[in-house]
Parts: structure tokens; C-alpha cells; sequence
């Protein structure tokens, strides 16, 4: 077998060998031959073909290098070859980017272009405008008009697409040809059809009357190119979104009822783009939706697997929004779990999880573990993803899920569908306060026997956590201690943090826990060793405001800005020691749901997201004088203080300090024939604030976004921190040239615009935290220094609880903890538990109990350290 | 944000279309977002990855790496066409057969390895008829070859039938024999 093999390489070669082993240097040497006179077109095109070939391969070339190729390929175009010609044009295409000077050959093109040869004006139309900037468009200008209307199918097509591609530079240029382009539209070519339809919506996507003339015009006489119904469709869609009716005016609008008659299209391609967009939107009346899901259970049982595969892709998308209908094609679903594709399989089982009812959960999971063994991991992951939001959906599912969990915890696996296992039990337990016991068991279990760090650190991390509130905290000590006698440093010195936590939150336990710490001073590892001293150091002064500030909630500082903080600390002098405060906190950001991560897309791992907040606080701190402010306790959401279509622009961003606010306004100059100057943002604030400092932003050229600040310290009286702020924009306006953005002259005039009045409500001075221990701290925190504070409010203006909650988490700006930020549909008395921290850095814990009869009635218990914030948020209620 | 369920009109369609031999090495390869796979070394180690991940399943289309790539093998050589995986699949599909075909008629129906190194020159210029930066340019097989194929006067240099061709003639036949 083993020499069979080789003789076949050895065949290959053979045949290829022309391609193999090229070398770069030697095959630029080669164009050389294009210098000869005559013109030997074979060997040409052959060493033409090689860089090609080298280029496609991946080789890079130099400017340099691409500049002489490109020079010598110039000579080629005496050849009156046509295949030499043509790849002279795809080697144009290629290097036009690298090289240099390569408007050179624009003449001979244009020559090409316009001649006779048919089969040379389509393509070197195609190359010359890849070598076109935006001052050589105006010369050619007139002959792309001409193409655009030729009578030559593959001329025109080759135009409009050209066009169309320049459009993205030269949009003013190409915005002329909208006539040619209208005219091509009723080409009878096919191709020339979807590309004018293409170039034309690019044209005019902005003016929407525009559009919808051109969807009406083209959806009564029906255009022959499958492609370019499919735009046509897609276009419809646009608008029809932007309509925003409900059920019965889409069925009756005209441009939806262009989309429904493309059902009955001729061609499969129309016909699923269709489908597709009808159950995409989310008011679809059931008389229409009908037609097109049945269209797609159709395509489930198609032989091929393209089809099925986007049936399966459709449903599975549309499955939270239409979940009646998809039910109905839950027996095809079901069919096609054993598909022979894999991806058609994994999106079949993930739709009929997501649509599976509370009852249906066992069949579901039994069903998947008949063939979980057989499928790779990669569509594991995307099973376990499907079980996480089914956990989230259904609570009380919890056992069976956990179980189902655990065993395939148990399994072969890598390091991916592992984690997602883990990821999956995680959210369960910090969701779901019954399943905590039994899923902390079985992560302690999985510790035991796991090869992968990262999972068993994290792992250690939430036993940390979670182990010391639990009904027998030490049960996990075992489990913990293990991991330092057997484990790598890195395992060993989480396990040391995670005792440190049970040393600090389980007085019974730190006697023990000191011992073990003490031993763990013996290893070998230095961050073990310094790990330990820490917590031995702290656990022994019995201490409890040091256990609280060193063990339990130590604050962590945003990753990402810190390293770049730090970064650009090394980069500057370190005269300065390094100022941990300029450094945003980490926030408390909400796992979303995942729905998306549903649908196999197994993207590369994201970057860890960085949100706008953190930006605009990173930037705010560099602001000279800043620093002065102390550390930055909140950075709001942005708000606008314009309409989206105004001349100007602005968004405000507050940024909350302990005691006092700086407000970024973030504005943008949409007029292309002014320069703004010296733009700051007057504020008229209740008396008792004070204005610090403005800061202008010096110039604001058209279209780019600049920012201004005004700093304002918080009244002394705690309860006037809230308050409603009017705005004034105002700028000196210079009139400048819209083209070059120079300005016509030096001196401009003041001008001022009114903005929206904006506000600091409570929420903003209060930064959400989330406590996964509530009760057992809200319990605990009955010493003197915290106060209570009690009030029962009828509620009047919702009337479900759900709506209350959210309201209450709205105006409060309050983290939920467990999960009792959703109620139960049914219920009629639900609790909330939520807390924050002020802006002083009082912590804040908020109790609600809710009840529904004849309106929502509720009655608050919050706990601070401060009295008048206490009285602040009982009043944000009121 | 607000089209979230719907694609934005648009003429770029096809993020990539490539050509590997049977040891996933890449023939040719066109990758045309520069937001998707912008460097050599990403595109292929992701084409690595989908070769191993379609070299023996014989299904057709396959979701990777956010993308949706339908494909087709003959011999030694395999055909994918990719797009985001929102794009109407039926129109990759479209492509992927405009491609295969285009390159069948071109070479005379001996699609392998060895025919499509030897004329290369031609199959550069198809694959630059049918697709230009993302743009379906042709989808009519017969049309392609007309613009690209017609140039060499049957001068292809289609030599003896090698073994492979000789076994996939003999298994067609035998399929269409069975069809019957």
C-alpha cells in the first residue's frame, strides 16, 4: 500500500511539476521574456500563469517587485493573443493594488474597452476600473456610460459591476449613471438585470421614496433573473421593516404582497428567499405563514441536503418567534436528528429544543443521548448551548438536566465542550439556588479526575464562592485540599485562594483551615507559597472588615484597561507611582441570553468584550485634572440629546465620581460646509450643584465626532443628588469649502442649539453588584452600621409583577440576584431581591416583596450603611 | 440592529470560492470580504479545517467558522463556494455548480487534478467570470466557457485518460446503468 502511494505522488508530480517548487525570484526573472519582439504568447502566458499561480499560492510581493512585473507586462499588450491578452488584464487586476504608477496602461484599456473585440471589452473594462482612482474616473466616464447600455450582455454586466464597486469611492461620480443604469434594467440578459437592480438600489438606497417607486415598478413586471427577484425581495423586506405595521396592514401591503406571490415562484431559490423572509418577520398574519412553512417542511424532506439545510437553518432562526408554527414541523425536526449531514442534524436538534415544551424535556434529552456519542464535539457544544437555555427556560428541570450534565461531563471530550459543560452548570447554579448543592457535587467530582487547568482554576474559583454558604461547607474542603497535593502551581495556588474563602466566610471552619494554610506555606511553588501567606496573614488577625475588604469582595479592576493602563505607564515616566484608581471597575455585565450561540455558527472565540462604558471612562480619565476626582465609581449609559437627523449631534455620557460628575458630550458636525470651533456645552443646574470646569473641544471638522466636558460637583445633601439639567450647544461656525474642508476664512460667528434637557436619576449614582450568597449577607447585615429602611407602596401604574420588577430594577439601577429578576408567569407574590453600591460606596441591599391584587402592591426593605441613601431610594420609589 | 432578520440588499454575495486537491492543498482560492479571512495564514489553516472537516462526509454544504460552504467533489479535486450564514444557500449552491460545471465543460469532463494544472491559464480565467470581488458575475455554466473556453480552439491539452479518469467514467456509467 505504502509504495502504491508513492508511485501515485510521484504521477502527480509528474504532471504538475510545471507549478511545483516555483521559486519567486526566478520566476520575476522570467518576465523578462515578455521584453522580446515578437511576442511568444505560449510561453508568455505560461510564466504569466506562474505568478498568478505564486500569488494565489499566498507569495507576497514587494512594491517594488510588483511594479516591475507590472512594467514588463505592459509590453504584452502588442501580442494580439487572446488568452495572453486576458491574462494580461487578471494580472493587472492582481498587482493594481501593489504596484506602483499603474494608471500607465489606462490608454491601452480604454483602447480595448471600446474596440471591437468583444472578448476583450468585458474584462478589460473589469481591470481598468480596479486601476481607476477618482480623478481618472471624469476621463472614462463617458465610455462606462456607453457600456453600461450595450447591447453586449457581458459588456454591460462588466460595466454596472465595475460601477458598482467604484460606487464605494466615487459615489458622486457613479450617482450620474443612474439613467444608464435604469436603462439596462430592461435589458433582456439576465445577468445585466440583477447588476443593474443592484447598482441602481446602491444609488438611491437613501431616498426611500425613490426605492419603493423602483419595488413597485419592478414586482409588477416580473424580471426573469431568480438573483435578482431574490435582491428584490430582500430590498421589499427593507422597507416593509421600516413600515412597522401590524398583522393585517402587512397582508394588505402592496410590497408583502409581492413577496407572498414570489411563494409560487418557479425557481427553488425564489421561492426559499421568500419563504425565508415571510417567517422572518415577526407580525407575519398565520394565513400567510401557513403557506410558507409548509414550504419549508417541503425542503426537509428534500434529497438535497442543501435544501434541507436551509429549511432546518430558517426554522431553527425563526423558532422563538414563531413557535406555533415551527411546532408543526416538529415530526420532520425529528426525522432529521439522524441526518447524514451533521450540520442539518445539530440544527434540527437545537430548533426542536429550543421549541420543546416543559413536558417534552425528558423525551428530548433521552433521544439526544441516544446518539450524543456519535457526533463530534464541535456539535456537542452546540447540543450543551441548546441545554443551557433550555435550564434557563425551565427552572424546574433542573435534576434532569443536571444529571443528563454530569454524565456527559463523564465522557471523552476536549477542552471546548468540556468548558461549555462546565459554563452550562455554572449558569444552572447561579440561577437556581436548589440545583446548587447537587451541581457543586458534581463539578467537585469532575475536579478530581481533569486534565484541563483553566477548568478546574475556575472550578476551585466558584467553590471558593458558593462552598462556604452551602448546608455542609466542609465537605468541599476535602475536595479542595486534594488539589494541592496533587496538582500544577497553578491548580494548587486556586485551591489555596478558594480555602482562603472558606477560612474568611466559615468561623467554624478556620481553625482547620489555618492549619491547611499553614502547610501550604511549605511549597514548592512561590505563588502558592505567596498566596498562602496572604490569606494565613489576614485570616489571623480575626478581623472582619479585613476578611470583608482583602478575601471576600475584592474589587476587580477592568483586564483589558488595565493592561493597556499599565502599558502606557511603561511607555511614560516613572516619576508618578502607577494610580490603580484611574483604572475603570470591572461591571457587572448581564450574560445575555443565548440564543444566538443556537445556531451553529462556531465562530473564533470572541475577545473579551470591552464595553462602550468602559471606553468612554478609560478616556475620560486621561481628561488632565481628572484625576483629582478620586476614583471613578459609574459611567452611565449614553443618552441623546438630539434628534439622529439634526445639523449637530450629541450624546451625553456621565461619568460619576464620589462627589462629583463630569458630563462627556460626544458631537458630531453633520454639515459638510462648516467647521465648528470652541463647541462646549453650557448647563444650567439646580443651585446646589456646582460647575467645576468646562472643557471645549477645540474643532469640529464635518463628520467627525468630538468631545466636550463640564465638571459639576454633587451637593453636600445626599438626597439633592438627583436632578434634571437644561442644555445649550455652543460654537463659533466657519464656513468651509464641502469638498477639501478648507475653511473660506478666518473668522467665523457664534452660534448656540438648543439641546434636550437630561438628568441624573438615582440609577445613575448607584452601580449595579451581584451577590450570589443575598440572603445570607441581607441577614447578616443587621450590625450597627447598617440602617433600615421600610415602606409598602401600591403601585398603580403597572399591572402585572413582572412589569413591576422591571420597573423597579429600572429606576433603582439595582443588580438582581438568583434569578429573581424574572417571575413566574401565574404567580401572585414574587420577591426580588437586588443590590448596588452607592456612589460613596455605601453598599445597598433591597428586598421587595410583591403582591398582585387589583394593581401590584409592594412592600421595600433596604439596607445601606448610610442613612440619607436609604431614604434616597425609598424616595426614587415614592 | 433593526435588520436583525434581514440581510442588507447587496450585490457581494460570496465571501470565498476556492479549489483544493485531495490532500487539502489549496489549487486556487479567492477570498473576497477583507473582513472575512483577511491574511494567507487564516485562510488556510481554514481551509485545512474544512477539508478535513468535508473530505470524506460526502453532504454538500457544512457550517464553519461563521460561514456557509457548500461543496462538491470529483477525483482528486474539491469545489467550495463560501458565504455568510445568512446568505440564501441556494444561490451559494447555484454558484458552486456554475463553477463545477464551467470547469467540466472546459476540460471536456475529465475533471482532475492533473487536466486543471495543465490548463490553469484558463481555469484563472473562468473563476474571474464568474465571481469579481464578491459579485456573481455569470451563473450560466455555458455562457462562462463561452467567454473563456472558445479562446483555444480545442487546442486543450487533454493527453491519455489516466487510471482515475478511466475508474470515475467506468463508475458513472455503471450509476447511470443502475438508474435504469
Amino acid at each position: 500500500m505504502g509504495s502504491f502511494r508513492r508511485d501515485k505522488d510521484d504521477d502527480d508530480e509528474g504532471s504538475t511539476s510545471l507549478y511545483q517548487n516555483l521559486e519567486k525570484t526566478s520566476v520575476l526573472q522570467e518576465t523578462r521574456t515578455f521584453n522580446e519582439t515578437p511576442v511568444n504568447a505560449r510561453k508568455c502566458i505560461q510564466i504569466l500563469t506562474k505568478i498568478l499561480y505564486l500569488i494565489n499560492q499566498g507569495e507576497q510581493l514587494v512594491s517594488r517587485e510588483a511594479t516591475e512585473c507590472f512594467f514588463a507586462m505592459t509590453k504584452l499588450f502588442q501580442s494580439k493573443d487572446i488568452v495572453l491578452r486576458r491574462m494580461v488584464y487578471l494580472g493587472i487586476k492582481e498587482l493594481s493594488s501593489i504596484a506602483e504608477d499603474v494608471i500607465i496602461v489606462t490608454s491601452s484599456l480604454t483602447k480595448d474597452m471600446t474596440g471591437k473585440e468583444d472578448l476583450y471589452r468585458a474584462a478589460a473594462i473589469r481591470a481598468l476600473c480596479s486601476i481607476t482612482d477618482n480623478t481618472m474616473l471624469q476621463a472614462v466616464e463617458r465610455y462606462m456610460k456607453q457600456c453600461i447600455v450595450d447591447k453586449n450582455g457581458a459588456v454591460s454586466c462588466a460595466a454596472l459591476v465595475s460601477s458598482y464597486k467604484l460606487a464605494g469611492q466615487a459615489g458622486d461620480v457613479v450617482k450620474r449613471w443612474a439613467n444608464e443604469a435604469q436603462e439596462a434594467l430592461n435589458n433582456d440578459n439576465v445577468m445585466v438585470q440583477y447588476h443593474a437592480l443592484g447598482l441602481l438600489y446602491y444609488i438611491r438606497k437613501n431616498d426611500r421614496l425613490a426605492v419603493s417607486k423602483l419595488v413597485n415598478k419592478l414586482s409588477r413586471n416580473s424580471l426573469k433573473s431568480p438573483y435578482a427577484l431574490c435582491m428584490l425581495i430582500r430590498i421589499s423586506c427593507k422597507l416593509i421593516e421600516e413600515e412597522n405595521l401590524s398583522g393585517e396592514e402587512l397582508s394588505d401591503f402592496p410590497m408583502f404582497q409581492f413577496v407572498e406571490s414570489c411563494l409560487r415562484h418557479k425557481s427553488e431559490m425564489v421561492i426559499y428567499e421568500a419563504a425565508h423572509a415571510i417567517v422572518n418577520f415577526k407580525n407575519t398574519p398565520s394565513r400567510v405563514l401557513s403557506p410558507a412553512f409548509s414550504i419549508l417542511q417541503l425542503f426537509c424532506s428534500s434529497p438535497k441536503a442543501t435544501l434541507r439545510f436551509a429549511a432546518v437553518r430558517t426554522l431553527n432562526k425563526v423558532a422563538m418567534t414563531h413557535p406555533a408554527a415551527v411546532t408543526t414541523c416538529n415530526l420532520d425536526l425529528e426525522g432529521l436528528i439522524t441526518d447524514s449531514n451533521r450540520s442539518v442534524a445539530t440544527l434540527a436538534i437545537t430548533t426542536l429544543l429550543k421549541t420543546g415544551a416543559e413536558s417534552s424535556v425528558e423525551r428530548l434529552m433521552k433521544q439526544i443521548s441516544s446518539f450524543v456519542a456519535e457526533i463530534s464535539d464541535e456539535f456537542k457544544v452546540v447540543v450543551v448551548q441548546a441545554i443551557c437555555s433550555l435550564c434557563t427556560k425551565y427552572p424546574r428541570k433542573h435534576t434532569v438536566l443536571m444529571s443528563f450534565l454530569s454524565g456527559m461531563l463523564r465522557e471523552e471530550g476536549g477542552l471546548e465542550y468540556k468548558t461549555s459543560i462546565v459554563d452550562t452548570i455554572i449558569t444552572i447554579i447561579e440561577e437556581n439556588t436548589e440545583s446548587k448543592e447537587s451541581g457543586l457535587s458534581h463539578l467537585c467530582e469532575f475536579i478530581e479526575d481533569c486534565e484541563h487547568t483553566s477548568l478546574a482554576v475556575r472550578i476551585l474559583h466558584l467553590l471558593g464562592k458558593e462552598g462556604p454558604y452551602s448546608n455542609n461547607p466542609s465537605k468541599y474542603i476535602r475536595f479542595i485540599y486534594n488539589r494541592v497535593i496533587l496538582e500544577n502551581p497553578i491548580v494548587r495556588s486556586a485551591a489555596v485562594s478558594a480555602l482562603g474563602q472558606f477560612g474568611a466566610s466559615c468561623p467554624t471552619l478556620l481553625g482547620n483551615i489555618l492549619v491547611l494554610l499553614n502547610r501550604c506555606q511549605m511549597d514548592p511553588d512561590d505563588e502558592v507559597r505567596d498566596r498562602a501567606t496572604y490569606y494565613l496573614h489576614i485570616l489571623q488577625t480575626n478581623k472582619m472588615e479585613l476578611y470583608k475588604r482583602y478575601i471576600i469582595d475584592r474589587n476587580t479592576s477592568s483586564l483589558i484597561l488595565l493592561e493597556k493602563a499599565l502599558s502606557d505607564y511603561l511607555n511614560g515616566n516613572f516619576n508618578d507611582k502607577f494610580d490603580l484608581a484611574i483604572v475603570p471597575k470591572a461591571a457587572v455585565v448581564k450574560v445575555e441570553t443565548k440564543d444566538e450561540a443556537m445556531i451553529v455558527s462556531n465562530n473564533a472565540v470572541r475577545p473579551t468584550k470591552i464595553t462602550r462604558e468602559e471606553v468612554s471612562a478609560a478616556k475620560v480619565m486621561q481628561i488632565p485634572g481628572i484625576k483629582e476626582l478620586g476614583p471613578l465609581h459609574k459611567t452611565c449609559p449614553t443618552t441623546q440629546l438630539t434628534e439622529s437627523e439634526t445639523e449637530y449631534t450629541v450624546q451625553c455620557v456621565k461619568h460619576i465620581f464620589e462627589s462629583h460628575v463630569v458630563f462627556q458630550f460626544d458631537c458630531l458636525n453633520t454639515l459638510p460646509d462648516v467647521i465648528l470651533e470652541n463647541v462646549r456645552v453650557e448647563i444650567t443646574p439646580p443651585e446646589e450643584f456646582e460647575i467645576k470646569g468646562i472643557i471645549p473641544c477645540q474643532k469640529l471638522p464635518y463628520n467627525e465626532l468630538g468631545s466636550c466636558f463640564v465638571i459639576l460637583k454633587f451637593p453636600e445633601d445626599v438626597l439633592h443628588s438627583a436632578a434634571t439639567f437644561g442644555a445649550t450647544l455652543r460654537f463659533t461656525v466657519i464656513d468651509c469649502d464641502p469638498t477639501t474642508g478648507e475653511p473660506d476664512s478666518d473668522v467665523g460667528y457664534s452660534d448656540e442649539y438648543m439641546l434636550e434637557d437630561f438628568e441624573i436619576s438615582v440609577a445613575d449614582l448607584i452601580l449595579k453588584t451581584k451577590k450570589s450568597n443575598f440572603n445570607a449577607i441581607f441577614d447578616e447585615a443587621n450590625t450597627e452600621e447598617w440602617v433600615e429602611a421600610e415602606d409598602t407602596f401600591a403601585l398603580s401604574t403597572v399591572s402585572t409583577i413582572q412589569e413591576a420588577v422591571n420597573s423597579i430594577l429600572k429606576f433603582l439601577g439595582l443588580g438582581p440576584s438568583q434569578n429573581t429578576e424574572t417571575v413566574a408567569e401565574g404567580t401572585h407574590t414574587h420577591t426580588l431581591l437586588c443590590s448596588g453600591t452607592f456612589k460613596n460606596g455605601a453598599d445597598i441591599l433591597l428586598k421587595a416583596k410583591l403582591a398582585l391584587a387589583d394593581g401590584v402592591t409592594m412592600h421595600l426593605t433596604v439596607k445601606t450603611t448610610e442613612p440619607d441613601v436609604a431614604d434616597l431610594v425609598i424616595s426614587a420609589i415614592g | 440592529m433593526k435588520m436583525d432578520g434581514f440581510l442588507e440588499p447587496s450585490l457581494n454575495i460570496i465571501k470565498g470560492m476556492c479549489i483544493l486537491d485531495n490532500d487539502g492543498r489549496r489549487i486556487m482560492a479567492k477570498y473576497y470580504d477583507k473582513n472575512v479571512l483577511p491574511t494567507v495564514k487564516e485562510q488556510k489553516t481554514f481551509e485545512k479545517n474544512l477539508f478535513s472537516k468535508t473530505h470524506r462526509a460526502n453532504s454538500e454544504i457544512i457550517m464553519l467558522d461563521g460561514l456557509t460552504c457548500v461543496y462538491k467533489s470529483n477525483v482528486d479535486l474539491f469545489f467550495y463556494v463560501m458565504g455568510s450564514t445568512q446568505e440564501n444557500e441556494l444561490i451559494l449552491l447555484s454558484v458552486l455548480n456554475c463553477l463545477y460545471d464551467s470547469i467540466s465543460l472546459i476540460l471536456k469532463k475529465f475533471v482532475e487534478k492533473k487536466s486543471v494544472m495543465e490548463n490553469l491559464e484558463i481555469i484563472m480565467l473562468a473563476f474571474d467570470e464568474i465571481c469579481d470581488g464578491g459579485i456573481i458575475l455569470d451563473a450560466d455554466p455555458a455562457s462562462v466557457v463561452k467567454r473563456v473556453g472558445d479562446l483555444r480552439n480545442d487546442e486543450l491539452g487533454i493527453g491519455e485518460p489516466t487510471v482515475a479518469q478511466v475508474l470515475q467514467s467506468a463508475r458513472e456509467q455503471i450509476k447511470m446503468a443502475l438508474l435504469k
